[in-house]
């Protein structure tokens, strides 16, 4: 049958290619020399080539790779201290899966002492987030982590459903993403933690700052690429901001290996997409990566090593100054206005206003515009909701008038029907009486 | 000994790329085992026929047993899609000769996606 077996000088030169024909090993009985052996045991048949160095590894070896290095991340880079509260940030995906088995198997495997907690944030997505926390729930009683769950509908009075329901699938994303962080903290001072876990890996990381050079983001930019953020001792503006550290275990762990990992120890994880998020920006970002990836192995880390660069020399360069960080007046989040993004965004939802803190689309100035001439003949005394210094697009003066003025006239009525407007972390009672931790059972 | 037409490969799907599959994880598929494939009109010249490779079973497959969106399996250049890991008996495909591997009889052959976010 296998006779032609001249094409055996394939794309990738094995090392043993100038052994026997390896066409039919398989079916061979006795003992022929290992085919493909790996680069460190020599002795069990590799399994999986390396991304980042190209070694081969058998299973085994992989394993051992792949969680040592992790753990040398968190030690080299100081992560944790003995005793820690730690929240890992779940999904159900396969990057938090994952990340809750190593953090699981580190700590026991080398005594760090961390109190590991599982914590997701429900957004309210039917046909996704409801299915993917079935997924978490189960790796709570696989990995006997306890776990909580919190929901944007009760921090925030509004699911992403509702939202998408206002505002359509433009800019959803934006939503979701400023109240996931804040969630998380949301969570994690429920929970009485000192640091979230995540499971942003390198390619993730290198996406975010493609992402952020292609939007001029350059604040972001600088976060992104660190390993932990929030971390005081770098801090010396003394401003009270959250307190609670952030860090990603993975950020130099490669996802075709995470993949490998789950699926070689068949974990458990969700793999549907958000059925919000197909034409996001970062979906773009991602393919584009994969196919540099395809050309130039090094794609990723080479990202990741530019955005580090980048954000050295923003930091050096004075004349790009960065925001200053202050406490939003609304619920004391931090943030760089006077307000903060969610803050902002949920008074636009709640004043039928969802475009408030997007941007400035001609659309919406119109919209602006018409609500300043309705102004003009109302009383501007009222209660001004926004200060102007307020960052609105940058023409603050005029749309703190118009926003008051909008609350005062069109949409008074659905705030009236929204009565309760939920200014999240301001109602502390609300955290209360929030669903109490799911322990194992 | 006969050479037989076809080639019994068992398919795998996962990560989210079971989706484009009518959720099937698993599928059995008779292959053939030599590509192209001749019909009674063509004639073709038997020496330019080969044994079939993950090439052949990619472009196959997409046509054969993929329900939607062939975007997102295949690739202009006729392999997967980047992103899209594929495991040739249990292995990584990098190790196997990836495109130009030739298909044996009982193969098992797994792609699974990466770009599915959690």
């Amino acid at each position: 049958m296998h006779l032609t077996n001249t094409a055996d000088t394939t794309v990738h030169a094995h090392q043993h290619t100038q052994t026997q024909p390896e066409v039919g090993v398989k079916s061979s009985k006795g003992t022929k020399p290992l085919r493909n052996p790996c680069n460190l045991c020599q002795s069990v048949r590799a399994i999986l080539k390396r991304p980042k160095t190209g070694q081969q590894l058998c299973k085994e070896c992989f394993y051992h790779v792949f969680e040592t290095e992790i753990h040398n991340t968190i030690v080299d880079n100081k992560l944790f201290k003995k005793g820690d509260r730690v929240a890992i940030g779940a999904s159900g995906g396969k990057d938090s899966t994952v990340l809750a088995y190593v953090m699981k198997l580190l700590n026991d495997r080398y005594n760090y002492g961390l109190d590991l907690v599982l914590l997701s944030i429900d957004e309210g997505i039917t046909g996704y987030r409801d299915d993917s926390l079935e997924t978490v729930k189960r790796n709570r009683d696989q990995y006997q982590i306890p776990l909580l769950i919190i929901s944007y509908k009760d921090l925030y009075g509004w699911s992403m459903d509702d939202i998408v329901k206002e505002i359509g699938r433009k800019n959803n994303c934006t939503f979701c993403g400023v109240f996931r962080r804040q969630a998380l903290d949301r969570g994690a001072i429920m929970l009485n933690v000192d640091h979230i876990v995540t499971g942003h890996n390198a390619d993730d990381i290198a996406e975010t700052v493609l992402m952020n050079i292609l939007r001029g983001d350059l604040p972001r930019l600088q976060r992104c690429t660190s390993i932990i953020t929030n971390d005081t001792s770098d801090d010396a503006s003394g401003i009270e901001t959250s307190k609670i550290l952030r860090s990603k275990p993975f950020k130099y762990t490669y996802e075709k290996e995470i993949v490998m990992y789950a699926y070689f120890k068949k974990l458990d994880y969700f793999s549907t997409e958000c059925i919000y998020s197909p034409n996001a920006y970062r979906g773009y970002a991602r393919v584009f990566l994969k196919e540099l990836e395809a050309i130039r192995r090094t794609a990723i880390v080479d990202i990741i090593h530019s955005g580090e660069a980048l954000s050295a020399s923003v930091q050096a360069n004075e004349s790009t100054k960065l925001p200053t960080m202050t406490n939003c007046t609304r619920c004391g989040y931090i943030s760089s206005n006077e307000l903060c993004k969610a803050c902002l965004l949920l008074e636009g939802l709640n004043k039928g206003l969802p475009q408030l803190g997007i941007g400035h689309t001609t659309k919406i100035r119109r919209i602006h515009e018409a609500a300043a001439n309705v102004a003009e003949g109302l009383s501007l005394s009222s209660t001004s909701l926004l200060s102007p210094t307020t960052a609105l697009s940058g023409n603050g003066a005029e749309s703190a008038t118009v926003v008051t003025a909008v609350a005062s006239s069109s949409t008074s009525s659905t705030l009236e029907e929204r009565g309760k407007t939920v200014t999240h972390i301001k109602d502390l009672a609300r955290l209360e009486t929030m669903p109490s931790l799911q322990t194992t059972s | 000994m006969a050479t037989k037409d076809t080639l019994q490969i068992e398919l795998q799907f996962s990560g989210g790329m079971e989706l484009l599959f009518d959720n099937q994880k698993t599928i059995q598929a008779d292959v053939p085992a030599f590509f192209p494939i001749v019909t009674k009109d063509t004639d073709t010249n038997q020496q330019e026929r080969h044994a079939a490779t993950i090439r052949d079973l990619i472009a196959w497959t997409s046509i054969e047993l993929l329900k939607e969106r062939p975007e997102l399996f295949i690739g202009d250049d006729g392999s997967v899609r980047a992103g899209i890991l594929v495991l040739i008996n249990g292995a990584d495909w990098e190790l196997e000769g990836e495109l130009e591997y030739e298909l044996q009889d009982k193969d098992e052959i797994v792609f699974i996606s990466t770009l599915h976010g959690g």
